[in-house]
C-alpha cells in the first residue's frame, strides 16, 4: 500500500468514526438529518463514479434511484418480501437498469449522452405514473413499520437508522476509494482526462464506461432501496427530473472527482436549503447564487479546492 | 363561541376528560407541592402554564401546491387568531411555526421531523397535495407527533397511514366523488365520459365514480386518462363516443385553460353536460376569458365560493376573518381568488384541534396521545363558526370526517349553488379501524 492509499484509506476510516461518534452527541433533530444525508450522499457517490471519475455527465440518474426504491419498494408490497433481500433487489434494479441504459446510451457522448439519460429517466417517471395500479403513481405509498426489519434490527428506530445509513456511505465510500486506486479506477479517469487517448492505449472504452454506469447504477439504487426502508415512503417524486438534478449539484458542491466530495455536498446542499428555507422561500434562489459564487471562486468544488491548497494527496 | 359549537358527544370521551382533568389536578398539586419546597421552579410552572401550544404548520409555499398553500397559510393565521382572541386553548395562546415543504414529499417528511424534534411543536399540521402526506406520514408516526392534515385524500381512510395521522377537517376524495354520482346520473345524464390526468388523483376519480354511477345503473362509456405532461388535448376529444351525455373532467394544472378552450373548440355549440371538480379552478377567476365554453357547466366545490342570496352566519364570519369577499376573492384585491373550496379545512381542523385539546386536558407533549384518543371520540361537528362549511360527521376509527358536499353552476361569468348533497351520501364502509393501533 503506496503513502497516499495509506493516507487516504485513514482519513477516510477517520470520516466514518466521526459519523459514528456524532451519533452519540448530536441533537435529535441534526442526528435525523444526517442518517438522511448518508443516504443521499451515496446517491451522490454513485454519480460521482459516473461523472467525478469517468466523465460521463448523465441527466437522468433518478431513474436509478428509483429503480432502487420501487424494486425494494414493490416487492415488499406485492411479493411480500422481507426487507433484506428487498434490499438486495433493489440493489440489482439499480445495476440492472443502469447496463441496460448505458448499453444503449453509451453509444451518444457528451450533450447527447445528456439528452438520453435525460429521456430514458422521463420514460422511467412517465412509467411509473402509468402503471399506477401497482406503484399508487405520483401518491406512493408507505413501507409498513412491522416490515422495515432485519432480524432483529427495527430499521425505522432512530439509532439503527443512523448505523444503517452510516453502513451504506461507508460501503460506498470504500467502495468508491477502492475503485479510484485500482487500475480499473485509473482507466476511467484516463477515459475522462481524454477518451482518444485512452482508445488508441487499447482500453476497450465503451466497456469501462459501462462498468463505472453499472457500479453508479448499482450505489444509486442501494441509496434508493435504503431510503425507502429507512424513511417508510416510496414515491414518484423520487424519480423526477429535479432528483437527476440534486446529486450533480451535490456532487459539483461538494467536489467531482473526490470521494469525500458528495458527502460535503450533500451536507452543505441539505443545510443551506434546511437555514435558509427559514428565512425566506425563494431558498432555492440562495443555493443557486451558492452555486454560482462556487463555481465562480472554486469551480472544483469545495474538496476539490482542499485537494488544490492543502491535501495534494486527497483521493 | 368556538368552545360552544364543538361538542364532544361520547361517554368515553367525557369519561377520559374527567380524567384528564383529575390527573391534571393531581399533577399540579404535586408540581406546586414540589415548588414549595424548591422555590426556583415557581417562576418555570407559571411559565409552563402560559406557554404557548406550539402547531407545526407544514405548508406548500413553493412548488405545484404553492397557491393552494398561499391561501392555507391565511386561512391557518386567521382561525389561529380568533382562537386566540377568543382565549386560546386551555387558557394558552397558540403559536403557529410555519415550515415550507416545496410540495415535495422528501422536504415534507424533513418538516415534520423538524417540527418534532427541533422546534418541540405539540403537533404537525397542514397541508394539501397528497403524496406530501403520504412520504410525512411514516414520520409524524415514528416521532409519535399527531400529524393533523389537510389534504382531502383517501390515505388516510384507506388504513394506509398510521394511528398519529387525522383528517378532522376535511372530506376525502372518495366521498366527494361518489357523492356526485346522483346529481349527475338524476341531472346531466347517464351516459358519461370521463377525462382525468393519468395520476394517482386521476385515478381516484375513475375509479370512485365509475363504481357509484354503476350502482346507480348509469355507465361510464370512456375513460381518457391524459399524460401528466401534456400540453394540448385536441388529439383526445375524438375518443369521446357519441353518444356521451355527459362530460366528467378533472384536469389539474395551468393547462386547464388549453384545456376547456380546446374542449369549447372541439364541440362548438352542440356540447354534451359538463361536470369537473373545482380544484382545476381554483385560485382561478370563472370570468378568465377562454374559460366561457364552461357557461351552464357544473362543478363540486367543497365550500361555495360565491357566497350567494343568504349565506349563512357562520360562512360569512369566516370569510371576513380570512379576509375573502362575498366572491371569493380577497378583501384587498378582487383579482386573487381564494382556494375557497379547500382552505376551509384549515379553519375547522384547528377548531377541531383546539376542541380535542380542551377535552383532553392537553398539557403538553405528554398528552399527545389523549389529545388523539379525544378526538377519536368526536362524532357530531355542528354547523357553526368552528365548521362554517356545514356539519360534519368524525369516524374516530377511519380518523377520516365527512360532510356535505356542493355542486354550482357556472354562468355569467360566476357561480350559482344548484345542490348540496347529504352527508349520508358520502358514507362508505369502513377500511381500517386506527383505534385498535397501539400508541
Amino acid at each position: 500500500m503506496s503513502g497516499a492509499t495509506r493516507k487516504g484509506v485513514v482519513l477516510h476510516l477517520g470520516v466514518v468514526a466521526l459519523l459514528a461518534g456524532l451519533q452519540f452527541v448530536l441533537p435529535a433533530y441534526h442526528h435525523g438529518n444526517l442518517a438522511r444525508v448518508m443516504v443521499l450522499a451515496s446517491f451522490a457517490l454513485g454519480y460521482n463514479v459516473m461523472f467525478g471519475y469517468t466523465g460521463l455527465l448523465s441527466l437522468g440518474h433518478a431513474m436509478f434511484f428509483a429503480a432502487g426504491l420501487y424494486g425494494m419498494g414493490l416487492a415488499m408490497r406485492h411479493l411480500g418480501l422481507p426487507a433484506l433481500p428487498a434490499l438486495a433487489l433493489g440493489v440489482l434494479c439499480g445495476a440492472a437498469l443502469a447496463a441496460l441504459v448505458g448499453l444503449l446510451a453509451l453509444r451518444t457522448a457528451g450533450v447527447a449522452f445528456m439528452i438520453v439519460t435525460l429521456m430514458f429517466a422521463q420514460t422511467g417517471y412517465l412509467t411509473i405514473l402509468y402503471f399506477g395500479a401497482f406503484t399508487r403513481g405520483d401518491e406512493g405509498f408507505v413501507i409498513p413499520r412491522a416490515a422495515r426489519r432485519i432480524g432483529a434490527l427495527d430499521l425505522s428506530e432512530p439509532t439503527t437508522r443512523y448505523f444503517a445509513a452510516l453502513l451504506l456511505l461507508g460501503l460506498c465510500l470504500f467502495a468508491t476509494l477502492a475503485l479510484v486506486r485500482s487500475s480499473t479506477g485509473r482507466v476511467l479517469i484516463a477515459i475522462r482526462e481524454n477518451e482518444d487517448r485512452a482508445r488508441m492505449l487499447g482500453y476497450d472504452v465503451f466497456r469501462y464506461k459501462l462498468l463505472a454506469m453499472v457500479i453508479s447504477g448499482a450505489m444509486a439504487g442501494a441509496a434508493g432501496a435504503a431510503y425507502g426502508l429507512l424513511f417508510g415512503y416510496v414515491g414518484a417524486t423520487f424519480a423526477s427530473v429535479q432528483y437527476s438534478i440534486f446529486p450533480l449539484l451535490w456532487v459539483l458542491l461538494g467536489g467531482a472527482g473526490t470521494v469525500l466530495g458528495p458527502l460535503v455536498g450533500t451536507l452543505f446542499m441539505f443545510y443551506l436549503i434546511d437555514l435558509s428555507s427559514g428565512f425566506t422561500s425563494a431558498y432555492m434562489l440562495i443555493a443557486g447564487v451558492a452555486l454560482v459564487l462556487l463555481t465562480l471562486f472554486a469551480p472544483r468544488g469545495l474538496m476539490g479546492l482542499v485537494r488544490a491548497r492543502l491535501v495534494p494527496w486527497l483521493p | 363561541m368556538a368552545r360552544k359549537t364543538t361538542q364532544i358527544q361520547t361517554p368515553a370521551a367525557r369519561a377520559r376528560s374527567r380524567r384528564s382533568v383529575l390527573k391534571g389536578l393531581a399533577a399540579t398539586g404535586g408540581a406546586l407541592a414540589g415548588a414549595q419546597a424548591l422555590p426556583g421552579l415557581v417562576p418555570y410552572i407559571q411559565a409552563q402554564s402560559s406557554a404557548p401550544i406550539k402547531i407545526g404548520f407544514q405548508v406548500h409555499r413553493t412548488g405545484i401546491g404553492a397557491a393552494y398553500g398561499r391561501w392555507y397559510d391565511r386561512t391557518t393565521t386567521a382561525a389561529a387568531r380568533v382562537i386566540n382572541e377568543a382565549g386560546g386553548i386551555n387558557g394558552r395562546p397558540i403559536e403557529i411555526i410555519t415550515e415550507d415543504d416545496g410540495t415535495d414529499p422528501k422536504r415534507g417528511a424533513e418538516v415534520v421531523e423538524k417540527f418534532a424534534t427541533l422546534h418541540g411543536c405539540d403537533i404537525a399540521f397542514g397541508t394539501l397535495f397528497s403524496h406530501v402526506v403520504i412520504g410525512s406520514s411514516p414520520r409524524a408516526g415514528e416521532l409519535k407527533i399527531p400529524y393533523f392534515v389537510v389534504s382531502e385524500g383517501h390515505h388516510v381512510a384507506s388504513g394506509m397511514l398510521n394511528r398519529y395521522t387525522l383528517q378532522p377537517g376535511i372530506t376525502d376524495v372518495k366521498s366527494q366523488v361518489q357523492a356526485m354520482a346522483p346529481f349527475v346520473h338524476d341531472n346531466l345524464g347517464r351516459k358519461v365520459t370521463m377525462i382525468f390526468p393519468d395520476f394517482a388523483f386521476g385515478h381516484d376519480h375513475r375509479d370512485y365514480f365509475s363504481a357509484a354511477l354503476e350502482k346507480l345503473g348509469g355507465e361510464v362509456v370512456a375513460k381518457i386518462a391524459i399524460p401528466p405532461t401534456e400540453s394540448s388535448f385536441t388529439r383526445y376529444f375524438p375518443k369521446i363516443p357519441r353518444d356521451t351525455e355527459v362530460i366528467y373532467h378533472v384536469m389539474v394544472g395551468p393547462a386547464v385553460l388549453t384545456f376547456v378552450k380546446e374542449l369549447g373548440e372541439f364541440f362548438g355549440s352542440s356540447r354534451p353536460e359538463l361536470f369537473g371538480f373545482i380544484d382545476s379552478l381554483e385560485a382561478v377567476d370563472i370570468a378568465t376569458p377562454g374559460l366561457e365554453f364552461l357557461e351552464g357547466s357544473y362543478f363540486w366545490e367543497g365550500n361555495p365560493r360565491y357566497a350567494g342570496a343568504n349565506p349563512s352566519e357562520h360562512d360569512s364570519f369566516y370569510r371576513a376573518q380570512v379576509g375573502v369577499d362575498a366572491d371569493g376573492a380577497s378583501l384587498d384585491d378582487p383579482k386573487d381568488v381564494s382556494t375557497y373550496a379547500h382552505m376551509w379545512g384549515c379553519w375547522e381542523t384547528l377548531h377541531v384541534v383546539k376542541a380535542g385539546m380542551e377535552a383532553a386536558g392537553y398539557q403538553g407533549i405528554g398528552d399527545r396521545a389523549a389529545l388523539i384518543e379525544a378526538v377519536e371520540a368526536m362524532t357530531d361537528l355542528p354547523h357553526g363558526r368552528a365548521h362554517p362549511q356545514g356539519a360534519k360527521l368524525f369516524n374516530g376509527k377511519t380518523h377520516q370526517v365527512f360532510g356535505h358536499q356542493y355542486i354550482s353552476k357556472v354562468g355569467g361569468g360566476r357561480m350559482t349553488l344548484a345542490h348540496t348533497t347529504s352527508i349520508e351520501d358520502t358514507f362508505y364502509p369502513d377500511e381500517v379501524d386506527y383505534t385498535t393501533q397501539p400508541f
